[in-house]
C-alpha cells in the first residue's frame, strides 16, 4: 500500500498530494443545512454541489439536499445571475424552504458574479428569505466555508436590539450531530436558555419513520437567528472557526462573545461549563460533576497502557487541537498533528498548547500541509496511533497503525455522527476507541505467550 | 435568456383518452417532457422523451460535471500520474472513492493537485503546473501524467495543454493534457474527453501488427474485480485480452490497445465515442456488450466469439454459456420465491445499464416500475420502454422529489442506484442496491448474478424493516 511515499522528505512548492481538506463551499453546504427549512444553494458548476453532497452524504449516510445553479459556457461569459434568479423561482416554487442560502464556487467568483445584487433583484415571494455569502474555493478549507455561511446568516437576518432577551447564543464550531446533542445537554443542565446556531442535530442525524422529510425538524429557525442580535453573549466554540462569525455578530449587533477551544478533554469542557455558569449563575449538577469524576477515573486507569503512546492527530484544525489537548491529558505525545487549513494561528496555538506540557521539541505540527507529508514523517519515525479521517487509513495500513476515526469526513464507519467527542462523555468515547485502538494490535501482534486475559 | 413558467404544474396522464388522471406530481413545467409513462407520454405529442439536455438550474439534478465524466473513466489507469489543476475541492472529493481494483500499481489511489490559491487565480497558474510536473518526475519514476483543468482554470485561461507539450519535450514521457472544466457541457461531454486522451496514449504505440483474435474490453472500469471475471471467461473461450480500458489498466497494456481485432464496449455511455474512434483510426469494429444478468452475458459472449469468426471460439461459447446458465438455475429457483412479486425501482447513470437491469430484474420474476438515468440516450431509451411494462415511469435526469414521488406511487420495493439515492431510498422505507461505484461486490458476468440476487434479497428482505413502526 501506497509504496510511492519514499521515506525522504523533500519539500514541494507546487504538488499537493493526499489533502487533509476540502474547499469551502462544502462547508458552506452543511452549515446551511444547520438552519430550519432552509435549502442550500451552490452558485456554480453542477460538479460542485454533487461532490458536496456526496461528501457529506458518505459522511453522515444520510440524504443531504442542495441545489445548483447549474452553470453553463454561457453563464461563464454573461454571469450566472439569470441562473440563480430561475433557480431561486424553481426552488421556492417546488420545494418550498422558508430561506435559501447561496454560497459562491471558484467559477462564479472568478467571474465576479455580485449575488448581492442578484438576490436585491430577485422576485422573492412573501415571506420567503434568500441569502448568501462568498465561499471562494481557492481560499482557506471548508472551515472557512462553514464560518462564511455562519456570518452570512448574521449579516442578513441578526437584528440589533435595545432589549436583551435574556439567551445565551452558543455556536457549535463544524461538528457532528452527536456533538450538539451533547452541547446541548450540557447547557441544560446548567440551565441555559441557549440558541444554537447552527443546528444540524434532528436534520443529519434524523430518525427514520418510513416517509421522506426534505426538511427535518431540527435546525435553528430563522427567529432564533434574528434573535441573536438580543442575546446576552454568545459562546463559540472553535477557537480558529469562530473568529468570523464573531466579529460579524459584534459589528452588527453589538453582542460580545467567549470564543473558547472546541470542548474536547477535560479542560476544555470544564472550560466550557465554567462559561455557561458564568453567565447563567447555576451551580454545576452532580450530575455533570458525576460524568467528569468518571472519565477522569477511567482515564487515571488507561493511563497505565497509553501513558508515553505516541499519536498522529489530523484533520480540522480545532478538533486536531481539541484531541491534542486530550490525549495529552492522559500523558500521551501528540507527535505529529497536521491540518490541511492553511491558517497560521493553528500553528500558534499548538506550540502553546505542546509547551504548556513541555514535549513542544519532540512534536511536529503543520498547518497547509497534506497526508503524504504525514506518511513520510511517520516512515522516518512512526506512531503508536492513528487519529483523524478515513484518508488516514492507507497509512494505517501501509504502517500496520490502528486508526482511530474522529473528525470529518469519515467515510467508512457508521454511527460516528451520532455520538458525541466532546463534553466529559466524548471524552470517554475518545479514550475507549483510542484505548481499544491500541490494545487490539497489541493482541494481534504479541505472541502467545504474552497474550493477556486482563488488562 | 428566457423564463419558463414557473407555476406549480400538475401531471396529468390520459390513459387511452379516458380522461382518467393516473397520478399527480409537483414537476417543474421544464422537467415534465422528461418524464414519461411506458404507454404513454405525459405531454400527449408522442415525442418520446425529452433527454440529453442540461440540467434545469434549481432543480436538485443527481448529475455531476464535465470534470467528474472525465475523472471517473481515467482515474482507474493504474500507473498513471493524475494531476488536478485547480482549487482542492475537485481533487479531494475523488481522491480514492472509486473502488477500481488494481492487480499492480496503486498509483493512482493517491491524489495529485495544484491546490490552486488566490494568488495563483489572479496571477495566473501555469508556472504552479509546470513546477508541479518538475516536482512528480523528479521525486518519482513517471512515465505518464494526466493533467485534468477544472472551472476555474477554464475561466482563467491557464494554456494547460501548452504546458503538457512543454513537459513531454523536455522528460521524454507522456503528459495528456485534459480540459475538462465542469461547466462546459454535460458529463457526457467528459467521457469524450477522457476518451480523447486515451486516445493519445495509445497512439505513440500504433505499429500495426494485430494479434489474432485478440479483443479489448472498453467501459468496464473493475470496480469489486468485475474486469477480471470478464478476463476470466475469454480466457476460458482462448480469446487474449490486450488492453482493459479502463480497469486495471497500465500505460503498457493500454499501448497494446491497437492490436486487437475488436472492441467490446460494456458501459456504453462513456467509452462508445472511443470505440468508434478506434474503428475511425485503425479499422477496429466494435460491439456494444452487458455482463448484468445471466441473458445479456450469455448473449454478449456469444456474440462477441461470433464477431471474431473462430468456430472453435464460438463452440466454447456455446458449451461454456448453457452450463454457467444451468449451474444459477438452482439458486435461482431458491431465491425466485423470496423476491415473487416484488416490484424494482432503477435509477443509473447510463441507459445501457438500465436496460441491462430490466432484464435481469424479469429474469428474478420482479417487476420495474420506475427507470431512470442521468444520461440515458434516445435510442436506450426507446428500447427501455419497449423492455418496460405498460405503466412504468420513464425518467431523464431526475431529481430526488419525482423518485420519491414516483416510487412512492407506484409502490418499489427497492431502488437500485447510487450513492446519493441510498439515502433517500432508506429514509422512504425501501430497500436499496448500490449499482455504482459504491458497489462491494462483483455484479457482472454469472458470477455477479449470484451477488446481485443475495445483495437485493438481503436487502428487502432484512429484518430490520421489521423494526419500522
Amino acid at each position: 500500500m501506497l509504496d510511492l511515499t519514499p521515506k525522504e522528505i523533500t519539500e514541494r512548492k507546487a504538488l499537493r498530494i493526499n489533502p487533509c481538506k476540502t474547499c469551502q463551499p462544502a462547508g458552506a453546504l452543511y452549515c446551511a443545512l444547520g438552519v430550519h427549512k432552509c435549502m442550500p444553494h451552490s452558485h456554480g458548476s453542477q460538479g460542485c454541489v454533487s461532490y458536496h453532497r456526496s461528501v457529506l452524504s458518505r459522511h453522515f449516510k444520510e440524504p443531504a439536499i442542495a441545489t445548483t445553479s447549474s452553470f453553463s459556457e454561457g453563464a461563464c461569459v454573461f454571469g450566472g445571475g439569470s441562473n440563480v434568479k430561475t433557480a431561486v423561482k424553481n426552488i421556492f416554487d417546488i420545494y418550498d424552504p422558508d430561506i435559501i442560502a447561496c454560497h459562491t464556487t471558484c467559477l462564479s467568483e472568478t467571474i465576479g458574479d455580485d449575488l448581492n445584487t442578484y438576490i436585491q433583484q430577485m422576485d422573492i415571494p412573501e415571506g420567503k428569505l434568500v441569502v448568501h455569502c462568498n465561499t471562494p474555493s481557492y481560499v482557506g478549507s471548508h472551515i472557512n466555508g462553514f464560518f462564511n455561511m455562519m456570518a452570512g446568516f448574521i449579516e442578513y437576518l441578526a437584528e440589533k436590539s435595545e432589549t436583551c432577551n435574556g439567551k445565551i447564543g452558543i455556536f457549535p464550531g463544524f461538528v457532528n450531530p452527536g456533538d450538539m446533542r451533547e452541547m446541548k445537554k450540557i447547557a441544560g443542565l446548567l440551565k441555559a436558555d441557549y440558541i444554537m446556531f447552527p443546528d444540524t442535530s434532528g436534520v443529519m442525524d434524523a430518525p427514520i419513520t418510513g416517509r421522506y422529510d426534505m426538511y427535518p425538524k431540527g435546525g435553528t429557525k430563522i427567529s432564533e437567528i434574528r434573535e441573536l442580535g438580543a442575546v446576552r453573549k454568545v459562546v463559540a466554540l472553535g477557537e480558529i472557526t469562530e473568529q468570523e462569525p464573531c466579529m460579524v455578530l459584534k459589528r452588527k449587533t453589538g453582542v460580545d462573545s467567549d470564543i473558547l477551544p472546541l470542548p474536547i478533554g477535560i479542560a476544555n469542557t470544564d472550560e466550557y461549563v465554567m462559561a455557561l455558569a458564568r453567565l447563567t449563575h447555576a451551580e454545576v449538577p452532580y450530575v455533570l460533576e458525576e460524568e467528569r469524576g468518571q472519565i477522569v477515573d477511567i482515564m487515571l486507569d488507561a493511563s497505565a497502557h497509553l501513558f508515553g503512546k505516541k499519536a498522529a492527530i489530523y484533520g480540522d484544525p480545532d478538533t486536531v487541537l481539541g484531541i491534542a489537548s486530550l490525549v495529552l491529558e492522559m500523558g500521551m505525545i501528540p507527535k505529529y498533528m497536521l491540518t490541511g487549513t492553511p491558517i497560521e494561528s493553528f500553528n500558534k496555538k499548538a506550540a502553546a498548547l505542546l509547551e504548556k506540557y513541555g514535549v513542544a521539541d519532540q512534536c511536529t505540527v503543520k498547518a497547509n500541509g497534506d497526508l503524504f507529508e504525514l506518511h513520510q514523517w511517520i516512515k522516518n519515525e512512526t506512531v503508536d496511533v492513528l487519529i483523524g479521517t478515513t484518508y488516514g487509513k492507507q497509512i494505517a495500513k501501509a504502517e500496520d497503525i490502528p486508526l482511530v476515526r474522529a473528525g470529518f469526513p469519515v467515510l467508512d464507519r457508521h454511527a460516528h455522527a451520532l455520538q458525541p467527542i466532546v463534553g466529559y462523555k466524548g471524552a470517554l468515547r475518545l479514550v475507549e476507541m483510542i484505548l481499544n485502538a491500541i490494545l487490539d494490535k497489541q493482541d494481534r501482534v504479541c505472541a502467545d505467550e504474552d497474550l493477556e486475559i486482563v488488562l | 435568456m428566457w423564463y419558463a413558467l414557473m407555476q406549480k404544474s400538475l401531471c396529468y396522464l390520459n390513459l387511452a383518452g379516458k380522461g382518467v388522471v393516473i397520478m399527480t406530481a409537483d414537476i417543474l413545467e421544464e422537467r415534465k417532457k422528461s418524464i414519461i409513462s411506458s404507454d404513454f407520454c405525459c405531454h400527449g405529442d408522442g415525442k418520446g422523451i425529452s433527454c440529453e439536455k442540461v440540467s434545469v438550474s434549481g432543480s436538485v439534478s443527481q448529475r455531476a460535471c464535465v470534470y467528474c465524466g472525465a475523472r471517473v473513466v481515467l482515474n482507474p489507469i493504474t500507473d498513471a500520474f493524475h494531476i488536478i489543476h485547480g482549487p482542492i475541492g475537485c481533487s479531494s472529493y475523488t481522491w480514492d472513492i472509486r473502488g477500481s481494483l488494481t492487480s499492480g500499481s496503486d498509483l493512482f489511489r493517491n491524489s495529485f493537485s495544484t491546490d490552486l490559491k488566490e494568488r495563483d487565480i489572479i496571477f495566473g497558474g501555469t508556472k504552479i503546473l509546470e513546477t508541479a510536473i518538475d516536482e512528480v518526475v523528479a521525486k518519482h519514476d513517471a512515465k505518464l501524467i494526466f493533467v485534468y483543468a477544472t472551472c476555474i482554470v477554464g475561466v482563467i485561461g491557464d494554456d494547460i495543454e501548452a504546458v503538457c507539450r512543454a513537459a513531454e519535450a523536455k522528460y521524454n514521457i507522456l503528459v495528456v493534457p485534459v480540459k475538462a472544466p465542469g461547466f462546459s457541457g454535460t458529463k457526457s461531454q467528459g467521457y469524450k474527453l477522457a476518451c480523447d486522451a486515451i486516445m493519445k496514449v495509445i497512439m505513440p504505440a500504433f505499429d500495426g501488427s494485430k494479434i489474432p483474435g485478440s479483443i479489448n474490453i472498453l467501459g468496464d472500469y473493475n470496480l469489486s474485480g468485475e474486469m477480471w471475471i470478464m478476463q476470466g471467461y475469454f480466457q476460458r473461450l482462448g480469446i487474449k485480452v490486450n488492453a482493459t480500458i479502463t480497469g486495471d489498466a497500465s500505460l503498457e497494456t493500454l499501448q497494446t490497445a491497437s492490436k486487437s481485432v475488436l472492441n467490446i464496449v460494456q458501459c456504453a455511455g462513456s467509452s462508445t465515442y472511443l470505440a468508434k474512434r478506434m474503428e475511425q483510426e485503425w479499422g477496429i469494429p466494435y460491439i456494444k456488450v452487458s455482463f448484468f444478468g445471466i441473458e445479456d452475458t450469455s448473449n454478449s459472449l456469444l456474440r462477441v466469439a461470433a464477431a471474431l469468426g473462430d468456430e472453435a471460439v464460438m463452440k466454447k461459447a456455446e458449451t461454456m454459456t448453457k452450463i454457467e446458465s444451468s449451474k444459477l438455475q438452482d439458486f435461482l429457483t431458491k431465491y425466485k420465491p423470496k423476491l415473487a412479486g416484488k416490484k424494482a425501482a432503477i435509477y443509473v447513470g447510463g441507459g445501457f445499464k438500465a436496460i441491462s437491469l430490466i432484464r435481469q430484474f424479469n429474469e428474478l420474476g420482479i417487476e420495474t416500475v420506475v427507470v431512470g438515468t442521468q444520461t440515458g440516450q434516445k435510442e436506450e431509451y426507446d428500447i427501455i420502454r419497449e423492455l418496460s411494462s405498460p405503466g412504468t415511469i420513464i425518467m431523464d435526469d431526475a431529481n430526488p422529489s419525482e423518485l420519491e414521488t414516483f416510487m412512492k406511487e407506484k409502490k418499489a420495493d427497492i431502488l437500485v442506484g447510487g450513492v446519493k439515492e441510498r439515502p433517500l431510498a432508506y429514509k422512504l422505507g425501501v430497500a436499496f442496491c448500490d449499482h455504482n461505484h459504491e458497489r462491494k461486490h462483483a455484479l457482472s458476468g454469472y458470477d455477479g448474478v449470484k451477488n446481485f440476487v443475495e445483495e437485493i434479497n438481503l436487502s428487502i428482505n432484512s429484518p430490520v424493516w421489521e423494526l419500522l413502526a
